[in-house]
């Protein structure tokens, strides 16, 4: 009993002193039957080498997935690989981290001076690059945990018109731009949010997520690596990186007999057929709507970027402070909302309205600036597309297409050149 | 025939644009290895930040979430009449059930010597919803609080939690320092 009063004493005075420290409330009792304190339990995070490991892992698997492209030539061999980094990167590692969302980390370090970012997501955005750069998407082949769950499910790849497939391109441009723009922001994370395939590795997401999960691998039975050809940002600058790449697979080990097998082999619809020697209209109307498609250049990059910044007010709400900002200049009602918590959080932060107000305008004003580049730059991808239809390149032979062609290795398999049975 | 190695315009054309993407590669790359560390980094939460808002028990990409409540044991006023484990108004100071504030009997109470009883978190148990956190930081010392544990954590690219954590309680931390628990750890001056 004399304990109870003497903590109730304790508390009394903790009061009248005015310390407020609602820590303190009630001090701590000195235990007279021995008891020992138990500590609370705190289990580490991942081992730090093991991150390094992930690196490590990276750049053996696209070592040997150059080794298997040039060398051995083996579609089988690229296939067991990509099963491993599924299972490594995607179910092991279970999709973090992931070159793709490390888009994201590099836009964040370079526009945000307080973010640090990590030596693995700066690594695992790089060296794919550099490796493209050299030896085409082999990523894609073999250490894309993603590209390899959707390539291990085409069932039955429909042909998709090539008009179909340049307009669906448009995607990525524009997923990649949004990505840096609301990453750039310090706004979220849009690729690590709208993976469809994270939920798959965790075997746990919510319904929507599910459901887009579900949906996308149903949709890669027909329409081969959706993600990878029509959504994924990082494909873009690999592509960028793939059509200058210093070496790239190539179908067949010898001279070409263009028969046509390897075109009805790839599901993505990345192989070129021959193109004649002449472009089909005249030379002087190529000619011409080169230069009109040149001189439309800028002008969509100007009409892109002012169609950005009508949009930056748009793209700002996605932002938590504008929104909380705009919310409660157009609804002040929401104050006595006790069920908002955005709304009470900032109540109680003992911030003013007005430090809230000038925060979402600043936020905003980084919106303007950045949502006119993100359509400018899309004026210039709209702008190099057009051009991209009047460059005329001659093609003798059935080429992959470098910047679309995910060296997955399938034609090499369907090419009969040197595989002769009476050669064997 | 193509065989032939002649260094035509195309081929220069090529490794022009390869080495300016190498060097834009390598100058992304070199902004951002001056702001890289060496350290990893994980999520945890500022519980002087936080407003118990409920919100880490349904947005954690894990379900259950990857929150669980911690006892900092070192602020405990090892109280009989206990504002985290009891909801307000209980019939009595009991075990029962119908008296306990965590909709999952997540917090173990035990007798120690009169009058004191110490509580303990079965993780298990735990969604992380904040209830007793709300509770004891209202009646109590606060010493009941959450934190994110590591061997549950996915460490995502970016926690969904955070994304939508009312009061930003939710930051990156240095892995080598994972846990933010009261005692230990103090309150930053001037916030």
């Amino acid at each position: 009993m004399k304990k109870r009063v003497r903590a109730i004493l304790a508390f009394l005075l903790s009061i009248a002193e005015g310390a407020g420290y609602a820590q303190q409330r009630f001090p701590r009792p000195e235990f007279e039957s021995g008891y020992v304190q138990p500590a609370p339990e705190l289990p580490a995070p991942r081992w730090l080498p093991l991150e390094y490991l992930d690196i490590l892992v990276l750049v053996v698997v696209l070592l040997l997935a150059s080794r298997f492209i040039f060398r051995k030539r083996s579609r089988k061999a690229i296939l067991w690989l990509s099963v491993f980094s599924l299972g490594y990167f995607g179910f092991y590692r279970l999709g973090c981290i992931c070159a793709i969302g490390s888009i994201q980390n590099v836009a964040l370090a370079l526009f945000h001076p307080e973010y640090a970012i990590p030596l693995t997501a700066l690594a695992f955005f790089v060296i794919p690059l550099a490796f493209t750069l050299f030896h085409g998407r082999t990523f894609c082949a073999v250490a894309c945990p993603l590209g390899a769950m959707q390539d291990l499910l085409v069932a039955r790849p429909v042909k998709l018109s090539p008009g179909v497939s340049k307009a669906l391109g448009f995607i990525p441009y524009l997923y990649l731009g949004m990505a840096v723009l609301f990453a750039a922001t310090g706004t979220e994370f849009i690729i690590c949010r709208y993976d469809p395939y994270v939920g798959i590795f965790r075997l746990d997401a919510g319904f929507i997520m599910v459901l887009l999960g579900i949906g996308f691998l149903l949709l890669g039975l027909f329409v081969a690596r959706p993600y990878c050809r029509f959504l994924c940002p990082y494909g873009v600058i690999l592509g960028w990186m793939s059509r200058f790449s210093k070496r790239h697979l190539s179908i067949t080990p010898a001279e070409c007999i263009d028969c046509r097998l390897c075109a009805k082999s790839c599901p993505f619809d990345a192989i070129e057929p021959p193109a004649p020697a002449q472009p089909l209209e005249s030379r002087e109307s190529n000619v011409r709507r080169l230069l009109v498609y040149a001189g439309l250049l800028p002008i969509l990059v100007v009409a892109g970027g002012y169609l950005g910044s009508r949009a930056h007010v748009l793209l700002s709400n996605a932002h938590p402070d504008v929104r909380l900002a705009e919310l409660l200049a157009t609804h002040p009602e929401v104050k006595d909302d006790p069920d908002n918590l955005d709304v009470q959080a900032f109540l109680s932060s003992g911030k003013t309205t007005e430090e809230l107000a000038e925060a979402a305008r600043a936020k905003r004003n980084e919106f303007y600036r950045g949502a006119m580049i993100l359509g400018a730059f899309m004026g210039l991808v709209a702008g190099m597309m057009l051009i991209n239809q009047v460059i005329f390149r001659r093609r003798e032979d059935y080429e992959p297409n470098k910047s679309n062609c995910f060296s997955c290795g399938r034609c090499m398999d369907y090419c009969p050149v040197g595989k002769e049975p009476w050669t064997a | 025939m193509g065989k032939d190695k002649i260094y035509n315009r195309r081929d220069f054309l090529e490794s022009g644009m390869r080495l300016s993407l190498a060097l834009a590669v390598g100058a992304v790359g070199g902004m951002a290895i001056g702001k890289a560390t060496t350290e990893d980094w994980v999520w945890q939460i500022d519980p002087f930040a936080c407003t118990q808002c409920g919100r880490c028990a349904d947005e954690c990409v894990l379900s259950p979430s990857a929150v669980k409540c911690v006892h900092a044991f070192d602020l405990c006023g090892y109280c009989d009449l206990c504002g985290g484990y009891l909801i307000p108004g209980a019939n009595e100071i009991s075990t029962g059930a119908e008296n306990q504030l965590c909709p999952t009997s997540a917090i173990q109470r035990k007798y120690i010597e009169d009058p004191y009883f110490e509580y303990i978190i079965n993780e298990e148990l735990c969604i992380g919803c904040a209830k007793c956190v709300k509770g004891c930081a209202s009646f109590g010392n606060g010493s009941l609080h959450l934190q994110i544990k590591h061997s549950l954590c996915k460490n995502c690219n970016e926690c969904s939690i955070a994304r939508l954590c009312p009061s930003d309680a939710i930051k990156r931390v240095p892995a080598s320092s994972p846990y933010l628990v009261k005692g230990g750890f103090v309150e930053p001056a001037g916030s």
